[in-house]
C-alpha cells in the first residue's frame, strides 16, 4: 500500500510536469502552428488542463492510499503537508481555470504546484505514527482548510506575478524591474534548494562533524558539502570538502549551522541559475517570459489575482485561525498562545486584510495590488517553511 | 442636526472607552490579591503539629501574627528565633504567633521546631490549600491581623528584623 | 456647510457625489466627465467627512478612516513579526531570567531586544492598545458607513439621469430596436430566471441580485468586535482561570481555586509497539514514540467548602479518561493532560542489617510523601526518623537543607535503636547509600531494594467563560466573509431616452462574470450589444 501511494504521487508529479509543458506550448507555440493561434491555444490549453486533472486524481489516490496505510490523514509532517499544499494549489487552479478559461494561468500556476511538490520530497517521506498532541480529528480539518486557503493565495501570487511580467515596463531598468527580477530569482533559489538537496542525497553525500556542546561532544551530519561548518567542530569524514567558514556563535542550536549551510546552498544555486539564464538570453528574466503573457488583458489577470485571494481569504480565516483556535482550546486549554506559528498565521491574515482594504477602499488596483499578492504569498511561505525550520515552537514537526 | 450628531458620536465613543477602561482596570491595575491590607483575613482550620485543630477565627479578640514558612527556606529559618522572642514578649498583651508550615511532613517539621525551641503553635498545611488560598508567593510571608480579624500589615519576604516584628506587632495589640 | 443643489432641484448633503434623487453626478464628480463613477456607498456622503469641527468629530474621523485602519494593521503586523525574531519570554527554553538569557544567547541584539521590551511584545501596553484601537476603528468605521449605505440602497430609483448610466464601468448604448417593449419584457423574464429581482418604471428597468452581500464586510466586522469583546471579558475576574496541579497515582488533590477535588486513578504512558509502525522510520535502539498519555481522573465536589482547610466532604461528580486533545469537562471546569513525571520516587524499601555478620534484621518501607516518626523492625529494634530532607542539598557552609517539598533526592537522619545500643546510633540515609552520622562506625547498616515508584500526572486547570462569546464572534465573522466574498451585489439598469437604449451594469466584484451574464441575456433576446468595461484602472469597487 505504501509503495502504491508512492507511485501514485510520482505519477501525479509527472502529470503536473506534462501539464505545465502543455500549457507553455499552448501560449508559446501558437505562432508556429498551422492552426489559427486561438485554436492552438484552446486545444493545448485543454490538453494541459486534462493532464492536470488526471494528476490531481493521482494525488487524490495518493492521499487515500497513504491514509489507509498510515491510519491517519496524511498531513502530520512537513512532507505530507507540503504535498497537500501542492494539491490545494492544483485544486485552486482547476477552479479558477473553470471560471475564467484562460490558458496562460496554467503556465504559471502549475509550476508553482510542481515546486511545492518537489519541495515536499526534500523532507523525510516515511509514515510516522501520530504523537498524542496530533491525535485529533482537528488535524485533518485545521490543516486541510488552512492549506486550501493558502492554495488559493498561491494562485493569487502566480496571477500577480503574471500581471507584473505583463505590465512592468522592460524598456529601462527601474525599481520595479529590479524587484521583479529579485522575486523571480527567489523562485529560482527555491528550485536551487530542491535541486541541490535532491542531487546530494541521490549521491548519498555525508560529512560528519564532531561538535562540542558544553562538556559532551555530539555528531552533526551534513548531507550537503559544508560551506558553513558548525562552530569549533572537527570534520570526521575523510575526503569531503572542508567548511569555508564557521557559523557565527549567535546562531543558536545544534542544527543552526546545518540550516545556514542549506540556506547558503539554495541562495548560491539560485544565483548561479539566474546568472546562467541571463548570460544565455542576454535579457532580464521577466523580459524572457513576457511573450507568454503578451496576449492577456492586464485587467483580467488583475481580477483573477484578486478573485483567487477573495476566494482564499475566508477559507484561510476558517482553517488557519478559527479551526486552529478551536483545536488549541481542546488540546492546550487556551485558544491562543502567541506561539510563533500562530503569530505568523495572524501576520498572514493581517497582510491579506490590509490588501483587501487597500484594494476595496483605497483603490489599489493593478501593479500595487499585484505586488501585494506576490508579497502575500511570500509571507505564507515564511509561515510554512521558515517558521518551521528556523523558529522553534509547538508546530515544529519536521 | 450637527449638534445631535456630535452628541451621538460622543456617546458611542464614551461607551467604548469606558468599557475598555473598565476591562483594563480589572485586568491590569486592580490588585486581585484575595488577602489585602484592611480586609478581613480568610478563615481556615488546620491541624497543629500536635494534631489539634486550630481555627483562625477562634483567635478573635487577639492579635495574630500569621507566618507562612518551610524548613527549606533560609530566611524563614533566620527569622524564627526573633518570632519566638516576640511571641514570648507580646503573649501577655494578647498577641499570638501562628506559624503555617507549607506542605511538609511531621518528621521534617518536628526536629526543626525542637531545634529552635519554638513554643508558638505550628499549623500544618499538608495539602497546600491555605497557602493557595492566601496566594503565597515568596516565603516567608507574614500577616499581622488585629483583634477583629482585619489584616493590618503584610510583610512579603524576609527575614524580618526584630524591630520590624515588634513595630508591626504594636499595630495589632488589642486595646 | 451648504447643501449641493443638483440640476433636478434636489438638495444633497455636502460630500455627496451622486445626486440622491436623480443619480446625476454632482460636486467633485462632475469635473472629469470620462472617468467611471465611484460607486462606493452609492455616492452618498460618508458622515465622517462632512463634519469635522469639534474634538469629538476629530477623534471620530480618525477612527473612521480606512487609511488609519490600514496603518494600524500594518504596525501590528510589523510588531508581530519583530515578536517572533527571538523567542518570547514565556517560550524561553532554559530556566534563566530574561535579563540574562537574551544577552547571553543572542548577544547585543538580544540585549537590545530585551531592553526594548520585545520579549513580552504581545502583552505590552502599546501592542494591546493598538489592537484595541483597531477594535474601536472597526466599530466607528462600520457605524459611519452602514447608515448612509443602508439609506442609499433602500431608496434606489429605477430611472436615472443618463449621465449616471453612461459613466458606469460596464455600459452600452444602442439604438432602440423595433418592438423594444416586448424585448424588454423578455429581458425581464431572462433576468428573473437568473434570480434577479426586477423593478420596472415604464421603460426603465432595474435588476438587482444578492444585495445582502453588501453587508458582508460589516457583518464580518461585527463578528470581530464580538471576538475582541470576548477577549476583553477574560480580564474580568471569574471569567478566566489558569492553574496547574500535579497528582500522583491514587492521590486525591484539591483543584486549585475551585471547590473540586481530583483523583488520579492511574496515569499511563503508552508507546507504539513495533508492529504499529506502518514502516521503518529509522528509530535507534531503545527509541520509542509515545502513543498515549492517559489519566483516569475522578472529579469530586467538596460539599464542605465553606471553611478552608476543614475536612472535605467529597461527592463524586464525574469520571473521565483524560487524554491529550480530550480534556475532562465538568460545567465550566476543564482539566487538560499537560505534563508527566513517570517513575517518580514514592517510597524507599530498606532492610536493616548487622554490619559485621551481614544478618538481616528486618525490612521497612519509608513513604516519602508521609514518613512516620518511627518504624518498628522487631520487638526491641526500631528506626526513628530524626530529620527528613525530601530534596536534599548541602548549602555552601555545609548545612543540609531541602530545596523543595518534592521527594526528588530524599535524605534522612535516622536513629537506630537496638538491644546492643538502646540509646541508638545515628545514620544518614540517602538514595541507595548511607553514612554513620557521627563519624564513628555503626553496628548496623542498611540494604536498599528497588524503591517504590509512582507516576505523576500534570493537569492544567482552565475555566474560560468567554469562550462561547469568542466562538460566536468567529462564527459571525465567517458568515460575514462568506456573504461578502462568495456573493456579489449585481445591478443592471436598462432605460430608454428618446431613441437610445442605455444599458449599464454594476457589481462590487467579479465584473467578468457580470459582463458574461448581461451578454448572455442580450444574446438570448437577440439584441447584439458591444459591452465595454470602460476606464479600466480607475477605481472599481
Amino acid at each position: 500500500m505504501i509503495a502504491v501511494s508512492g507511485n501514485l504521487l510520482l505519477m501525479a508529479f509527472i502529470s503536473y510536469v506534462l501539464s505545465s509543458i502543455a500549457f507553455v506550448l499552448a501560449v508559446t507555440g501558437k505562432r508556429w502552428s498551422d492552426r489559427s493561434p486561438e485554436q492552438h491555444t484552446n486545444r493545448w490549453g485543454w490538453i494541459g488542463f486534462s493532464i492536470a486533472v488526471i494528476g490531481f486524481l493521482f494525488q487524490t489516490g495518493f492521499i487515500i492510499t497513504r491514509w489507509i496505510a498510515g491510519g491517519h490523514f496524511p498531513t502530520s509532517n512537513m512532507f505530507e503537508f507540503m504535498a497537500f499544499l501542492a494539491y490545494s494549489i492544483i485544486l485552486a487552479f482547476i477552479v479558477i481555470f473553470l471560471v475564467y478559461r484562460i490558458t496562460v494561468i496554467g503556465a504559471f500556476v502549475m509550476p508553482v504546484g510542481i515546486i511545492m511538490l518537489a519541495y515536499a520530497s526534500v523532507f523525510p517521506r516515511e509514515i510516522q505514527p501520530l504523537i498524542p498532541a496530533l491525535q485529533s480529528y482537528w488535524l485533518k480539518i485545521h490543516v486541510t482548510t488552512a492549506a486550501l486557503g493558502e492554495g488559493a493565495f498561491a494562485v493569487g501570487f502566480a496571477a500577480g506575478l503574471m500581471y507584473l511580467v505583463r505590465t512592468v515596463d522592460q524598456e529601462k531598468s527601474t525599481a520595479s524591474t529590479k524587484w521583479l527580477e529579485a522575486t523571480l530569482c527567489m523562485v529560482l533559489m527555491l528550485i536551487g534548494f530542491i535541486g541541490t538537496t535532491t542531487w546530494f542525497s541521490s549521491m548519498g553525500y555525508q560529512a560528519t562533524f564532531q561538535v562540542p556542546v558544553g562538556t559532551v561532544t555530539t555528531e552533526v551530519v551534513y548531507t550537503m558539502p559544508a560551506i558553513a561548518g558548525p562552530q569549533d567542530a572537527t570534520l570526521v569524514t575523510e575526503g569531503v570538502m572542508k567548511p569555508w567558514f564557521e557559523t557565527p556563535s549567535w546562531m543558536q542550536g545544534l542544527n543552526a549551522a546545518r540550516k545556514l549551510n542549506t540556506l547558503i546552498w539554495s541562495v548560491l544555486s539560485g544565483l548561479v541559475l539566474y546568472a546562467i539564464i541571463r548570460l544565455i538570453a542576454r535579457r532580464r528574466l521577466a523580459q524572457l517570459i513576457r511573450p507568454m503573457v503578451r496576449d492577456i488583458e492586464p485587467e483580467t489577470i488583475d481580477e483573477i489575482s484578486y478573485r483567487a485571494i477573495a476566494i482564499g481569504f475566508p477559507i484561510f480565516t476558517l482553517g488557519a485561525l478559527i479551526f486552529a483556535m478551536i483545536w488549541a482550546a481542546e488540546a492546550w486549554g487556551r485558544f491562543w498562545g502567541w506561539d510563533p506559528k500562530e503569530v505568523w498565521a495572524l501576520i498572514t491574515w493581517l497582510f491579506y486584510a490590509a490588501y483587501l482594504h487597500l484594494r476595496l477602499s483605497k483603490g489599489w488596483l493593478g501593479e500595487k495590488s499585484a505586488w501585494l499578492a506576490v508579497i502575500g504569498f511570500i509571507v505564507v511561505m515564511i509561515t510554512l517553511v521558515f517558521v518551521n525550520l528556523v523558529i522553534v515552537g509547538l508546530h515544529s514537526y519536521a | 442636526m450637527n449638534r445631535s450628531r456630535t452628541l451621538m458620536r460622543f456617546a458611542i465613543l464614551a461607551v467604548i472607552f469606558v468599557g475598555i477602561a473598565v476591562a483594563l482596570y480589572n485586568g491590569f491595575i486592580k490588585d486581585k490579591a484575595v488577602v489585602q491590607t484592611g480586609q478581613p483575613a480568610p478563615d481556615f482550620v488546620l491541624n497543629t503539629l500536635q494534631g489539634e485543630p486550630l481555627q483562625l477565627s477562634d483567635y478573635r479578640g487577639k492579635g495574630v501574627v500569621l507566618n507562612f514558612w518551610g524548613t527549606w527556606c533560609q530566611p524563614c529559618e533566620a527569622e524564627m528565633p526573633d518570632l519566638e522572642n516576640a511571641y514570648k514578649k507580646y503573649q501577655g498583651q494578647g498577641v499570638t504567633v501562628i506559624g503555617v508550615n507549607i506542605r511538609q511532613p511531621e518528621v521534617t517539621v518536628k526536629p526543626f521546631v525542637e531545634r529552635y525551641q519554638l513554643t508558638f503553635p505550628i499549623a500544618m498545611d499538608r495539602t497546600n490549600e491555605i497557602t493557595q488560598l492566601y496566594e503565597i508567593g515568596p516565603i516567608p510571608t507574614t500577616y499581622f491581623i488585629d483583634k477583629d480579624g482585619i489584616v493590618k500589615k503584610i510583610v512579603i519576604g524576609g527575614p524580618m528584623s526584630e524591630e520590624t516584628i515588634s513595630e508591626n506587632m504594636k499595630l495589632i495589640v488589642p486595646e | 456647510m451648504e447643501d449641493i443643489k443638483c440640476q433636478c432641484g434636489h438638495a444633497n448633503p455636502v460630500g455627496t457625489y451622486i445626486c440622491e434623487a436623480c443619480g446625476n453626478p454632482i460636486g467633485e464628480a462632475v469635473k472629469d466627465k470620462d472617468t467611471v463613477l465611484d460607486m462606493r456607498y452609492e455616492g452618498a456622503a460618508r458622515r465622517s467627512q462632512t463634519y469635522n469641527k469639534t474634538i469629538i468629530d476629530k477623534i471620530w474621523n480618525f477612527f473612521s478612516s480606512v487609511k488609519i485602519a490600514v496603518y494600524m494593521i500594518v504596525i501590528v503586523l510589523l510588531a508581530s513579526i519583530i515578536g517572533t525574531v527571538f523567542p518570547q519570554e514565556m517560550y524561553i527554553p532554559v530556566p534563566k531570567p530574561a535579563n540574562i538569557y537574551y544577552s547571553e544567547t543572542y548577544g547585543t541584539l538580544g540585549e537590545l531586544y530585551y531592553l526594548l521590551g520585545f520579549h513580552n511584545m504581545y502583552t505590552s501596553w502599546w501592542y494591546v492598545s493598538l489592537l484595541l484601537m483597531i477594535g474601536i476603528s472597526l466599530i466607528v468605521c462600520s457605524i459611519d458607513r452602514i447608515v448612509p449605505l443602508y439609506k442609499a440602497l433602500n431608496k434606489q430609483r429605477v430611472r436615472h439621469n443618463p449621465n449616471f448610466l453612461v459613466r458606469q464601468k460596464l455600459t452600452a448604448q444602442i439604438e432602440k430596436p423595433a418592438q423594444w417593449n416586448q424585448t424588454l419584457d423578455e429581458i425581464e423574464e431572462q433576468l428573473k430566471k437568473r434570480r434577479y429581482s426586477i423593478k420596472r418604471e415604464g421603460d426603465a428597468l432595474l435588476a438587482e441580485k444578492a444585495r445582502f452581500s453588501r453587508w458582508g464586510p460589516y457583518v464580518n466586522h461585527v463578528g470581530l468586535i464580538v471576538f475582541l469583546l470576548g477577549v476583553l471579558l477574560r480580564l474580568v475576574p471569574g471569567f478566566y482561570l489558569d492553574q496547574y496541579v500535579w497528582v500522583r497515582d491514587g492521590e486525591t488533590k484539591k483543584v486549585p481555586d475551585t471547590h473540586y477535588y481530583v483523583k488520579n486513578d492511574g496515569f499511563i504512558i503508552e508507546y507504539y509497539a513495533d508492529h504499529e509502525f506502518p514502516q521503518d522510520i529509522g528509530l535507534g535502539e531503545g527509541d520509542k514514540v509515545v502513543k498515549t498519555y492517559k489519566t483516569h481522573a475522578v472529579l469530586y465536589e467538596n460539599l464542605n467548602h465553606g471553611l478552608a482547610g476543614a475536612e472535605p466532604k467529597l461527592e463524586k461528580v464525574t469520571e473521565h479518561e483524560i487524554l491529550v486533545n480530550h480534556p475532562l469537562k465538568y460545567e465550566d471546569l476543564q482539566l487538560f493532560q499537560a505534563g508527566q513525571k513517570p517513575n517518580a520516587l514514592s517510597a524507599l524499601n530498606m532492610t536493616l542489617l548487622n554490619e559485621k555478620t551481614g544478618e538481616e534484621i528486618g525490612k521497612f518501607k519509608i513513604d516519602l510523601y508521609n514518613p512516620l516518626p518511627e518504624y518498628p523492625i522487631t520487638a526491641d529494634t526500631k528506626v526513628q526518623i530524626l530529620e527528613y530532607f525530601p530534596d536534599f542539598e548541602f548549602t555552601e557552609d555545609k548545612k543540609p537543607i531541602t530545596k523543595s517539598t518534592n521527594p526528588d533526592n530524599p535524605a534522612f537522619i535516622v536513629n537506630t535503636i537496638t538491644p546492643d545500643n538502646p540509646g541508638g546510633e545515628k545514620s544518614w540515609i540517602f538514595l541507595g547509600s548511607y553514612l554513620p552520622a557521627a563519624g564513628v562506625d555503626n553496628l548496623y547498616g542498611f540494604k536498599f531494594s528497588m524503591p517504590d515508584l509512582t507516576n505523576i500526572t500534570g493537569l492544567m486547570v482552565r475555566k474560560d467563560k468567554s469562550l462561547p462569546l469568542i466562538y460566536f464572534g468567529c462564527f459571525v465573522t465567517m458568515i460575514g466573509l462568506i456573504m461578502g466574498f462568495y456573493w456579489q451585489h449585481r445591478r443592471i439598469w436598462i432605460q430608454t431616452e428618446g431613441n437610445i437604449v442605455y444599458l449599464a451594469g454594476h457589481t462590487n466584484k467579479n465584473w467578468f462574470s457580470l459582463k458574461n451574464e448581461l451578454k448572455a441575456v442580450m444574446d438570448k433576446v437577440k439584441v447584439p450589444v458591444l459591452l465595454e468595461e470602460k476606464g479600466k484602472g480607475g477605481k472599481a469597487s
